[in-house]
């Protein structure tokens, strides 16, 4: 479901918009515009939709109008034309206290600067949404003190923001953009201003809050890592125009034009795509019974051409690997019929599905077997095979290499 | 060459404060009145009350916003002035100050507001202000004697224009300041105009508007000599005394008072400003 419309955007920064808009209808481009009139075209043509709980990356170098872009959605800036749809209402022709209540209760904001109030205690700055919003002060005490605990910072809410680290006031940020509990978050450049390992603490941090509670987050950012780490899906921006809207994968895999592949190159695809992208539902699986199962699933396995099983019980939760061998040997060495356990192999690990190929590669380089894949809940989604992870490899390398 | 005056601006002036003084002679009372009832209460209740009450309140102001160091550099600096003999005098020009710095903030507060947030505004009013600042006093001391006749009020009035641009110039800076995304956050989280000053934009000015507050002390200050020229009372009057009648003696206590007192009244309003940060 789409959360956020955006049709037909542009912002023109100057004194006749109007007439930069003309000629930009007339085919001319940013840079000559700018020489005829002096005016910017900060957004041109922008439209996109972004889903119901997904964190969308808008991604760009500076200048390109990402930062103008998300100001537009809450219409800190004014554009000079086109639509904001939120939940199928125009933001753009919002009056102005349908704006403020709009604000108020929908659409919260993390600043790169931070932007936090140096005259408000930390629990009186997460508090600030809720104190505009007028919500009496026990709930907004509570709702504050609880947006801290969830991003880290229980016990420091007497404290005031010079005191705290970059990374702290961010936290204390990213607290006052929950607090008010909006449908959506925007993060502009959130965790720019942070060096590279808090930056990913806080990124891992967004996930986390994102897994419990799934927002629609606008993550505005110029750091290819980020986007890809974080994005469900990434729109580029160039010059003010999105060139491309898509999941990393697609980005990588098929850029529309040379500037983002200028953007993507030297990005590793083995760090972009994940298992769940390459799991394949080759080998058998079979559920552990309470009755005898070793000699079943000996035949089974001697009737196909795989040399390998997969455990799950009823739920479908992996439980662990057999191989031909090792229930050849568990039933020459007289064991019972049951318990399956017995034929294991003792090194039978999962990766998660969110794993990139750079994280499963030691697995299935190492391993003789298919690596078998399951979700948070340990439910099994399939195995990937050397083979297949090698020839994955190969083909977007290919892909990449054709493009150049 | 120019043997011959061509442009008679003088008598021009001379005839438009003459107009003025015949045509708005009620606008100038009214405008008076405040004025004058607030600076007759300052003067009758800081000359009624014990000088022990006026030199501890000045103290414990002096405590309370920075230590007591200055709290006791305060009593010996006031309990000198009152030995020279001056005391009423101080009074009545401690009486001056409050009353003028408290118009000028009535006044320039909002004013240094409208042109930190309006650069129009700013723009329009900023030649005023350097004229006010720039002209030398003594010339509309005249045109100020004509609408209000001599005394401590019309001291005031002239003070109040020497005394007003740097708390509207101030503002306007520690409005303008304000980290501009520290309002866009505050806007992003669906607050008004309003809001935004009141919340944001004032209580992050406050350091910068209590420096103004400071130097239109200081200013006020400055002018006492000044007023006393068009029949202020208060330490101005010694200085004017000594200089007519060549009394070097009585001129340089007066002076020395008001020195003083600039010196107690600038610490504590400063200590004010560094705590408010």
């Amino acid at each position: 479901m789409d959360k956020i419309i955006v049709e037909n955007l542009y912002k023109i920064f100057g004194a006749q918009p109007e007439k930069a808009m003309k000629l930009l209808k007339e085919g001319h481009d940013k840079e000559s515009i700018f020489e005829k009139t002096g005016m910017t075209v900060g957004v041109d043509n922008a439209d996109f939709a972004i889903k119901a709980g997904e964190i969308f990356v808008i991604m760009g170098l500076s200048g390109s109008g990402k930062s103008t872009i998300v100001r537009m959605l809450n219409r800190l800036i004014e554009p000079t034309a086109g639509k904001v749809l939120v939940d199928g209402e125009n933001v753009i022709q919002m009056t102005q206290n349908e704006l403020v209540k709009f604000r108020l209760h929908n659409m919260s904001m993390v600043f790169q600067s931070f932007a936090l109030m140096p005259h408000l205690s930390v629990l009186e700055n997460a508090a600030f949404g809720l104190k505009l919003a007028k919500v009496d002060s026990k709930k907004r005490r509570q709702r504050a003190m609880q947006a801290l605990e969830q991003v880290g910072l229980a016990g420091w809410e007497n404290a005031y923001p010079p005191e705290l680290s970059g990374g702290m006031q961010q936290r204390v940020g990213l607290a006052r953009g929950l607090a008010v509990d909006p449908d959506i978050l925007l993060m502009d450049e959130a965790f720019s201003a942070l060096d590279p390992l808090i930056r990913r603490e806080m990124q891992d941090e967004l996930l986390k809050l994102q897994e419990e509670h799934q927002r629609t987050i606008v993550f505005i950012s110029h750091d290819l890592d980020e986007a890809l780490r974080i994005g469900d899906r990434i729109a580029v921006m160039e010059g003010g125009r999105v060139v491309q809207v898509g999941t990393p994968e697609e980005i990588l895999k098929n850029p529309a034009d040379d500037y983002v592949r200028a953007f993507f190159r030297g990005v590793d695809p083995m760090n972009v795509i994940s298992a769940g992208d390459i799991v394949r539902d080759t080998h058998p699986t079979i559920i552990k019974s309470k009755g005898g199962s070793l000699r079943a699933t000996h035949e089974l396995l001697s009737g196909s051409e795989r040399d390998y099983c997969y455990v799950l019980d009823a739920r479908k939760r992996f439980l662990g690997i057999v191989s031909s061998e090792s229930l050849r040997e568990a039933l020459e060495g007289g064991a019972l019929d049951s318990p399956i356990d017995q034929a294991f192999l003792d090194d039978g690990v999962t990766v998660n599905v969110n794993d990139s190929m750079q994280a499963i590669l030691p697995e299935v380089a190492s391993k003789n077997w298919p690596i078998p894949v399951v979700n948070d809940q340990n439910v099994f989604k399939g195995v990937v095979s050397k083979n297949r992870f090698l020839r994955t490899l190969h083909r977007t390398e290919e892909s990449m290499e054709q493009h150049k | 060459m120019f043997k011959d005056k061509l442009i008679p601006l003088d008598v021009w002036v001379s005839q438009f404060v003459d107009w003025l003084v015949d045509n708005y002679r009620d606008f100038f009372q009214a405008v008076k009145w405040p004025v004058e009832q607030t600076l007759n209460g300052f003067d009758a209740g800081l000359n009624a009350l014990s000088p022990f009450i006026v030199i501890a309140l000045l103290a414990l102001a002096a405590w309370r916003f920075s230590g007591k160091w200055l709290a006791i550099f305060t009593i010996i600096t006031m309990t000198f002035i009152g030995l020279l003999g001056l005391w009423e005098d101080t009074m009545t020009t401690l009486a001056m100050v409050l009353s003028s710095v408290i118009f000028c903030a009535l006044v320039g507060i909002p004013l240094g507001i409208w042109a930190g947030r309006s650069d129009a505004f700013e723009t329009g009013i900023r030649p005023a202000l350097d004229a006010m600042q720039t002209t030398p006093a003594f010339v509309y001391l005249v045109p100020i004697v004509m609408l209000f006749s001599v005394g401590n009020v019309a001291g005031v009035l002239a003070t109040i224009v020497f005394a007003l641009p740097p708390i509207i110039r101030l503002t306007s800076l520690g409005i303008r300041q304000v980290h501009p995304e520290l309002v866009e956050a505050a806007q992003a989280f669906g607050a008004t105009n309003w809001q935004v000053l009141v919340r944001v934009q004032v209580p992050l000015a406050m350091p910068t508007i209590l420096a103004g507050l400071n130097q239109t002390i200081m200013m006020a200050l400055s002018m006492v000599v000044i007023a006393a020229l068009i029949g202020a009372g208060g330490l101005g009057s010694p200085v004017i005394l000594g200089l007519n009648t060549l009394d070097i003696g009585r001129a340089v206590i007066g002076g020395l008072s008001i020195v003083l007192m600039a010196i107690v009244l600038d610490r504590i309003t400063q200590s004010l400003a560094q705590k408010k940060k």
